[in-house]
């Protein structure tokens, strides 16, 4: 091997982005055999179709625009879980159950308490959305004071809302699933001009999260926070602010992602909204590269892997998995990513490829 | 009072935990004494129905000590029912089901415990994915609800219908018949379990390497303890008896479907958690956990009772003396640093 070779292979090597684009590339592969192998066209999963549709006009059709549309929810919350991943070391698992509770309070005073079906609105439509933001905040508020001030582990503090939350939503909208048959309602589900809404308000809170990380210094806060909490606290930060407010934020995109959800199906079915989206955010900021230890963090990493484990999702439903037996190979894929990231092996491969090139030397 | 200084914050918190089981068990006997909440079978039907649930937090207490955790365990239960359901369904016999959700036990927590032990990942993530897997391979399975009944299997059919009459505490009913209060046969699983489990933390080596490694990793290893195995063998343990607990399960249930046992890690957790085990680990003991387990029992007994309040509520009182009790716990830590 010569040294030209060498230097391109750690160059890739320490391509942050490398095992996101390396998964995504390797979903578009299954794919294009799948369709080879039933006989359709093996390009299928990259053609988009302008369509003609009777309830919303000229629409964009296609595999991709359907993964980017269906995968808007996970990369919301990705956004969060990656700033809380980042300065606390843990993992919100709450994200899912909250967002069913967002949905089901919006729902709720959309319809009117006890309403189970309505198109009507009770309430002005803005109250409805500031509310599913505001309770998504109050929750993330709930969870970043026991991890910051009460210094619980970050999994057993939102374990907590991650059984309750659902729990209380049920009983916020009295059992029922509780419909809100209105259009304007509708729209954050449907499409805006020939794009799917959801994609506009993934894009809207990913340039926003951008934005505030490239112009402050609140990114670089939080990593070094989540590097070593008590040298931030001497060097001057408030550690335990920041950590909060990691968990503010991804209460209030859970928020986000609860309304989109439940705007989509035009309904608030509590027990189902949001049901094992905490395991794909949590996946989606592993398969970004980020370490779950904390630390350093890279969001176009955690986007891209968002709409990667979406990519999944899809063909896992095209090989004819169904929805309850996708969690298995999901499980498989974690535990696949989290093992090659872990200290042991890597210190493993790196004692095997010394050895290699010490063997190489004599030779 | 010197005596009651002496106590330490732990022993505390125990005696809370007591306090707070008596003074609900009395106070649903006062509210519902006319629905015949004071007979003792109301107090036998709670061992009954959790006796699944008594074996799978002595589990999770085993893995706590050493300060990790496993939420692996609602899924495995609900995997176990379904691979007894679908297993007596095809005409396996009764003992080898069992002995098969036995093995799928020790290899589910092998799996586990190489992660967390050998590979240092957070056990937290671990046993989340263990609990997607779980839950996704009971639809693997099958996907339908699938019963046990008498002409499926007939031994599983006897077990779990066979009634301990206890001696004593019967009463008579409105119709003037003696009932004679009775237990079933998990009950007396858990019972042993629990017994075994206490013995064990108290006397072997094991159950004192697992203290020392949830006091300290680093001094536990410096002692020339096996760190690693020993976590590895905690988390077989830990699968192994919500194996045993899934079982108990079944043969209260005896049906397996892919939402049975949802929440029952949360049950667990929350059972600990009351009964005095820190979750960093260390401290703790299975008797707590069964006082634990008793709380969240006579919770949903009162609610079931009352039979007005909405299904959700006993999820959302579990949650809140979850809540609680994690605050006490770290305002003692907050306490006992601030002495040192």
């Amino acid at each position: 091997m010569s040294s030209k070779d060498s230097t391109f292979m750690k160059k890739i090597k320490s391509w942050p982005l490398l095992l996101p684009v390396v998964a995504l590339f390797l979903v578009m592969a299954v794919n294009i055999l799948h369709d080879a192998a039933i006989g359709a066209n093996p390009l299928s999963f990259f053609t988009i179709t302008l369509n003609q549709t009777t309830s919303s006009g000229t629409i964009l059709y296609g595999r991709i625009i359907d993964i980017l549309n269906r995968g808007s929810e996970v990369a919301i919350l990705a956004l969060g879980m990656t700033l809380v991943v980042s300065s606390s070391a843990g993992t919100d698992i709450s994200v899912g159950s909250v967002m069913s509770l967002s949905a089901s309070f919006c729902c709720m005073l959309l319809a009117g308490y006890g309403v189970a079906n309505t198109s009507e609105l009770a309430v002005p439509l803005i109250v409805g959305v500031l509310a599913a933001f505001a309770m998504g905040t109050l929750c993330g508020a709930f969870n970043g004071t026991l991890v910051a001030y009460f210094g619980i582990q970050p999994m057993v503090a939102t374990l907590i809302l991650f059984s309750a939350a659902r729990a209380i939503g049920l009983l916020l909208c009295n059992n029922l699933i509780v419909y809100v048959r209105n259009s304007a309602f509708g729209a954050f589900g449907a499409f805006t001009g020939i794009l799917p809404t959801p994609i506009i308000i993934a894009a809207i809170c990913i340039a926003v999260v951008a934005l505030v990380l490239k112009n402050t210094s609140l990114g670089m806060y939080i990593q070094s926070v989540g590097i070593n909490p008590k040298a931030s606290r001497i060097a001057g930060l408030n550690s335990k602010k920041i950590i909060f407010l990691t968990y503010v934020i991804c209460g209030f995109f859970a928020g986000v992602a609860g309304l989109v959800n439940s705007s989509r199906i035009t309904s608030a079915d509590s027990n189902n909204i949001g049901l094992y989206y905490e395991m794909d955010a949590i996946l989606a900021v592993a398969l970004g590269g980020n370490s779950l230890g904390g630390g350093k963090f890279n969001l176009a990493g955690s986007i891209i892997g968002a709409y990667t484990i979406q990519a999944i999702t899809t063909t896992l439903y095209a090989l004819g998995v169904s929805t309850d037996q996708a969690p298995v190979y999901k499980a498989i894929i974690v535990v696949i990513i989290v093992a090659i990231q872990s200290a042991p092996l890597k210190a493993f491969f790196r004692k095997r490829s010394l050895k290699e090139t010490k063997e190489a030397a004599k030779a | 009072m010197k005596k009651f200084r002496s106590m330490n914050s732990n022993t505390v918190l125990l005696l809370i935990t007591i306090g707070l089981f008596i003074i609900m068990y009395a106070g649903g006997c006062i509210a519902y004494g006319a629905k015949g909440f004071t007979h003792l079978q109301t107090f036998l039907n709670i061992l009954i129905t959790n006796s699944g649930l008594i074996c799978v937090s002595c589990g999770l207490t085993v893995v706590m000590l050493t300060a990790g955790i496993d939420i692996s365990v609602g899924s495995l239960v609900a995997m176990d029912c379904m691979m007894l359901a679908v297993g007596m369904r095809n005409g396996i016999g009764a003992v080898e089901m069992c002995a098969a959700v036995l093995i799928t036990g020790i290899v589910f927590g092998l799996v586990q415990g190489f992660l967390i032990g050998y590979l240092e990942i957070q056990p937290f993530i671990v046993t989340m994915a263990g609990m997607f897997f779980g839950r996704g391979m009971t639809a693997v399975i099958c996907t339908d609800q699938v019963s046990i009944t008498q002409d499926i299997n007939a031994v599983f059919y006897n077990w779990a219908n066979a009634k301990i009459i206890l001696p004593f505490g019967g009463y008579l009913n409105n119709k003037g018949k003696y009932m004679a209060p009775f237990i079933r046969v998990e009950v007396v699983i858990a019972l042993i379990v629990l017994a075994l489990i206490f013995l064990m933390l108290r006397y072997t080596r094991f159950g004192r390497a697992l203290y020392a490694i949830g006091g300290s990793e680093q001094s536990a290893a410096m002692m020339g303890l096996n760190v690693k195995q020993t976590k590895m063998k905690a988390y077989v343990l830990s699968s192994v008896l919500t194996s045993i607990g899934g079982i108990c399960y079944c043969l209260n249930t005896m049906a397996g479907s892919v939402q049975q046992a949802t929440g029952l890690e949360m049950d667990a957790i929350s059972s600990a958690v009351i009964g005095g085990t820190l979750l960093t680990g260390g401290v703790g003991n299975v008797f707590g956990t069964f006082i634990g387990v008793l709380i969240n029992g006579t919770i949903s007994s009162i609610v079931k009772t009352n039979g007005k309040l909405a299904s959700s509520w006993p999820n959302i009182l579990t949650a809140a003396l979850l809540f609680i009790f994690i605050v006490i716990q770290s305002l003692f830590a907050a306490m006992r640093a601030r002495k040192k």
